[in-house]
């Protein structure tokens, strides 16, 4: 028994160097490593993998999709501005047309009443023509027997004195005038 | 302070120890100082809890390891099972420290295309060794996974194997040894010395510093922070006087300690997941 135990105490004695691994060390590290490795390499690791590979995928969805988005609303901006420019464009035209119709409105209605105003103008010169004419004609028609009644009333009268003479010629001639007066009422 | 207790199981002197917790209930073994025990290489070597002296034999170190393996995978599947677009805090911290792997390290050293195809498996090395690594400071279990060498062991042949396949698929038997052994632009009469120095540098002393810097460095923060706090209880519980007073400066050294193998544990897998691309990379570039 003591030779049993001396032989055990020198066997341990003799494994005793640090450097040299006893074979239960090799085994039972061998075990616990392998088992670590696989349970890390098949299980645990690729889980994990997955997910930060979600994660990456989704990160670099979204910078894709803010990229896009951002590209869309330039090119709206773009668009946006084309046609605000455009519609610009048209309003000032727009502008312009109806700046050119009202001078034109204005410029036509301009001759139109100076034309007008020549018509009237041009009318009236007409009426008093015809007018004088038909006075014209009336006094020829008249001054006849008119001078025909002033001689009979010289003649009928007696002719004293220059006096009586002057008035004689003054009534005729308010006669006269009175007369005419009449005639553009009747006419008037 | 359990490592110590246990550690100093192995020991005969920790006979007298059990003896007196025996006598003195929890407390009293809790409290209790049987001279200063320095720590040793059989820390390294705890008792078998299952299969004592078979090739199945199991250690509190192993049960770190499992215990290790279990709540990282479980810590992971809690964050992943909940994996969101929009991701919680856990995922946040887990989505970070994925993202220094692939591109504070796989990414500084090889292109996209290559970093995407090895990442799973670095990624998972990096997870692996921080577990392992953090299990040296955590209360109650108090010893790194990979302080035994085995595990960096295991890890370094892993990633030796996955280089030189790697190498070969790439460029052929021939064509990889030729580039690894025979580097380009240089003057024939060297390669009697280069290619000896290249053979060991690529077939053995890759994998060996690989493993070797791992398990040396978690071996060494453990001896650091047992020997400060098996101090600092001796200085607390057995001296007196102006000693006793000691145990604060090593209780204060054990707690720096103990943030130092935060940051080591965090350090060592960064250096280990770096060195491991660098070679992926040699192997499968064109030029080095």
């Amino acid at each position: 028994m003591t030779l049993l135990s001396q032989a055990v105490i020198a066997a341990e004695e003799s494994s005793q160097n640090p450097l040299v691994p006893a074979p239960y060390d090799i085994l039972w590290s061998t075990i616990i490593f392998v088992i670590i490795v696989v349970v890390f390499m098949k299980f645990l690791l690729p889980k994990m993998q997955k997910v930060l590979d979600e994660r990456a995928e989704l990160i670099e969805g979204g910078l894709k999709k803010a990229e896009e988005a951002q590209a869309e609303a330039a090119a709206a901006l773009e668009e946006y501005t084309a046609q605000l420019t455009e519609a610009r464009a048209e309003a000032a035209r727009i502008r312009e047309d109806a700046r050119s119709e009202a001078s034109d409105i204005v410029s036509e209605s301009h001759s139109k009443a100076s034309d007008d105003a020549k018509r009237i103008v041009e009318t009236a010169h007409k009426q008093v023509a015809a007018e004088r004419q038909q006075a014209l004609v009336s006094l020829r028609s008249e001054v006849g027997s008119l001078a025909t009644e002033l001689a009979s009333r010289i003649v009928g009268e007696s002719l004293a004195d220059d006096a009586r003479q002057q008035r004689l010629i003054d009534s005729f001639l308010n006669d006269l005038e009175s007369q005419v007066d009449n005639k553009q009422k009747a006419e008037g | 302070m359990a490592n110590l207790a246990l550690g100093a199981a192995t020991t005969a002197a920790s006979e007298l120890a059990s003896d007196d917790s025996s006598s003195n209930g929890f407390f009293g073994w809790l409290f209790s100082s049987n001279g200063f025990h320095p720590p040793s290489v059989s820390e390294f070597y705890p008792p078998a809890l299952l299969f004592e002296g078979t090739i199945f034999e199991f250690n509190r170190i192993e049960l770190a390891r499992v215990i290790a393996a279990v709540v990282l995978m479980l810590l992971v599947w809690l964050v992943v099972r909940k994996a969101k677009l929009v991701p919680g805090r856990g995922q946040g911290v887990f989505e970070m420290m994925l993202d220094f792997v692939r591109v504070q390290i796989v990414e500084q050293i090889m292109d996209k295309e290559n970093a995407k195809r090895f990442l799973p498996f670095l990624t998972t090395l990096f997870f692996a060794i921080l577990a392992f690594n953090i299990t040296g400071v955590i209360p109650f279990i108090n010893m790194a996974g990979t302080s035994l060498i085995g595990l960096p062991i295991v890890m370094a042949i892993w990633v030796y194997f996955l280089y030189l396949g790697v190498g070969v698929k790439t460029h052929g038997l021939g064509g990889y040894l030729k580039l690894s052994l025979f580097p380009a632009g240089v003057p024939k009469g060297i390669y009697l010395l280069l290619t000896p120095i290249e053979f060991l540098q690529v077939f053995i002393l890759r994998p060996a510093t690989l493993a070797l810097r791992l398990a040396a460095n978690m071996m060494a923060g453990h001896l650091l922070l047992v020997l400060c706090f098996a101090a600092t209880q001796y200085f607390f519980f057995e001296a007196s006087g102006a000693m006793k007073a000691m145990s604060t400066v090593t209780f204060a050294a054990g707690f720096a300690f103990t943030l130092f193998e935060i940051f080591v544990a965090a350090l060592q897998a960064y250096v280990f997941v770096m060195l491991s691309s660098v070679y992926i990379n040699m192997a499968i570039e064109e030029e080095h």
